[in-house]
């Protein structure tokens, strides 16, 4: 099937731009990956698996600068404009979300051996299952905007973008462990090690959206991002 | 026929403001035009135009090249014509200054107005419209004369100079506009053949500037030279473009987009788009368009 990438008269022009689609859900296919490993390692206390994600971080940092050299190459040779030009611009940006959802990965990882060695000598099931209710929701709509990446589906950006975004969740939490503080400041260190990886979960949202704007900006060329300043 | 001329512009301007109002809501729907919709999107039309064209026609025998086409040329703009080969783009070029008057079975209809004045009706002498609305082509095309009789000669039939004092003041400025008065000021008297593709290109530029024209037409004026000697074209473009109107017909994508002000694509015949061209290159509303600049056909 050829996709809207393809269908160039100057035939390596579509190679180039399928590489660089491929290369780039490669890289979120491993980043979503770290972030589910990361996550397990809540329920399974498995040091092996920061030492795991760990390993990922280094494949997606070697992605970015493979992807970044394809970007140029295409820049350089092909002078892309139009669609061409605005997918090569919006999978530079997305591959920086992506690194940076690595990143967060390695983040939840760590956390989650400091929380889970019972270094503070406090534990709370509540609070870990909040993290397993975000950590799911965080998955299921990287996962959904990376299929969108694939399939450039400008309707299902724009459905993901109503309905995506993780900051009342993380608010509530927030709320939450706040009055665990308050009960007993012992309790600090822990608390924020909790709250720092329900942060990174709700980064996690934002570049998922960041990625299903690209998809709009792709399709449609317009720029959605921080409409919210436009009304000022 | 002052006052006919007044009501046909009064009642044309309307259908200007109409197309206008078409044009605007063109540009704020999202949706991309299909390729079958072959009505021109974009703003064709511009505030005080120097040229405005209306409805033009060419017909080649029985054969129509150019479609009902309707294009403003604003003032101090340089406009890019893109398109595939035959899609029109020259022919509406030549349309300009009557140049299509040398081809023996070719028609055009519509209005043309530079000035206010509709060139395009028979009445016009085309001799000073030339004046005016110059040209320069493909390829380089001095007169097989000195460097100096190249410039010279435009100003000494269309009158322009008192006297040699005049003439020479005219030849200096018009090879210093046109960025080849260091290189040339001391061989004036050797033939315009023997100066490099990119020389002889500017001496066809200088030559018409000599004769103080308001439009220059550009038919791919780049395409036989080297990069070098193309930058030092589009540099004199934008530079001239201070004083003039320019419209270049070019099949370099890249260079439309690095001179122009705005981009017009033909196909077929058709003014398929016309808008400001880091639009047209970032975000053309039209599926032909967009097929075209990224070489999906053509």
């Amino acid at each position: 099937m050829v996709t809207r990438l393809e269908g160039h008269a100057f035939r390596r022009f579509d190679g180039a731009l399928v590489y660089l689609h491929t290369e780039v859900l490669a890289m979120a296919g491993l980043v979503l990956e770290q972030i589910q490993l990361a996550l397990e390692s809540f329920r399974t206390q498995d040091q092996e698996i920061l030492d795991s994600v760990c390993r990922k971080e280094y494949q997606v940092d070697g992605l970015e600068k493979k992807i970044d050299s394809a970007i140029t190459q295409i820049l350089a040779r092909e002078g892309p404009v139009a669609f061409d030009l605005r997918a090569v611009m919006a999978f530079s940006k997305a591959v920086t979300d992506l690194e940076r959802l690595g990143d967060e990965a390695v983040r939840i990882a760590q956390l989650s051996a400091k929380i889970c060695s019972g270094e503070s000598g406090f534990s709370n099931t509540h609070m870990l299952r909040d993290i397993g209710i975000m950590g799911d929701h965080a998955c299921s709509l990287l996962t959904e905007a990376i299929e969108i990446l694939e399939t450039l589906d400008l309707d299902r950006a724009r459905e993901l973008l109503v309905r995506s975004d993780l900051g009342k969740e993380f608010c509530t939490s927030f709320r939450i462990l706040t009055s665990y503080v308050l009960e007993d400041t012992r309790n600090m260190r822990y608390i924020v090690n909790v709250v720092m990886v329900l942060k990174s979960l709700e980064r996690i949202g934002d570049h998922a959206r960041n990625l299903a704007e690209y998809v709009v900006y792709i399709v449609s060329g317009h720029d959605i991002r921080h409409r919210e300043n436009d009304e000022k | 026929m002052s006052v006919v001329f007044e009501s046909r512009f009064s009642f044309t301007s309307e259908r200007r403001k109409g197309e206008r109002r078409r044009q605007s809501r063109a540009s704020a729907s999202t949706a991309i035009v299909p390729r079958e919709e072959r009505q021109t999107v974009g703003a064709a039309a511009v505030e005080n135009p120097r040229i405005r064209c209306m409805d033009v026609n060419v017909y080649y025998g029985s054969k129509q090249a150019i479609k009902n086409v309707s294009l403003d040329i604003g003032s101090h703009e340089i406009v890019a014509m893109i398109g595939p080969s035959g899609c029109g783009k020259s022919t509406f070029l030549r349309c300009l200054n009557r140049m299509n008057d040398t081809i023996d079975n070719c028609r055009v209809t519509g209005d043309i107005f530079l000035d206010g004045q509709n060139i395009n009706e028979q009445s016009i002498d085309v001799v000073p419209l030339r004046a005016k609305v110059g040209m320069v082509f493909q390829k380089p095309n001095p007169f097989p004369k000195s460097i100096y009789e190249n410039i010279a000669f435009g100003p000494r039939i269309h009158g322009l100079a008192q006297d040699k004092t005049d003439l020479d003041e005219i030849v200096a400025t018009s090879l210093q506009s046109a960025g080849l008065w260091n290189e040339v000021k001391d061989q004036l008297d050797q033939p315009g053949t023997s100066l490099s593709g990119g020389q002889q290109q500017r001496l066809c530029i200088a030559r018409a500037i000599a004769v103080n024209p308001e439009v220059i037409l550009m038919d791919e004026p780049c395409s036989a030279l080297d990069p070098i000697a193309t930058a030092v074209i589009e540099n004199l473009m934008i530079e001239l473009c201070a004083e003039y109107s320019i419209v270049i017909v070019t099949h370099s994508m890249q260079q439309a987009a690095r001179v122009s002000h705005r981009t017009a694509y033909f196909h077929l015949g058709d003014l398929i788009e016309v808008g400001a061209t880091e639009h047209v290159f970032m975000r053309p509303m039209h599926q032909l368009t967009e097929d075209y600049i990224t070489g999906r056909f053509g």
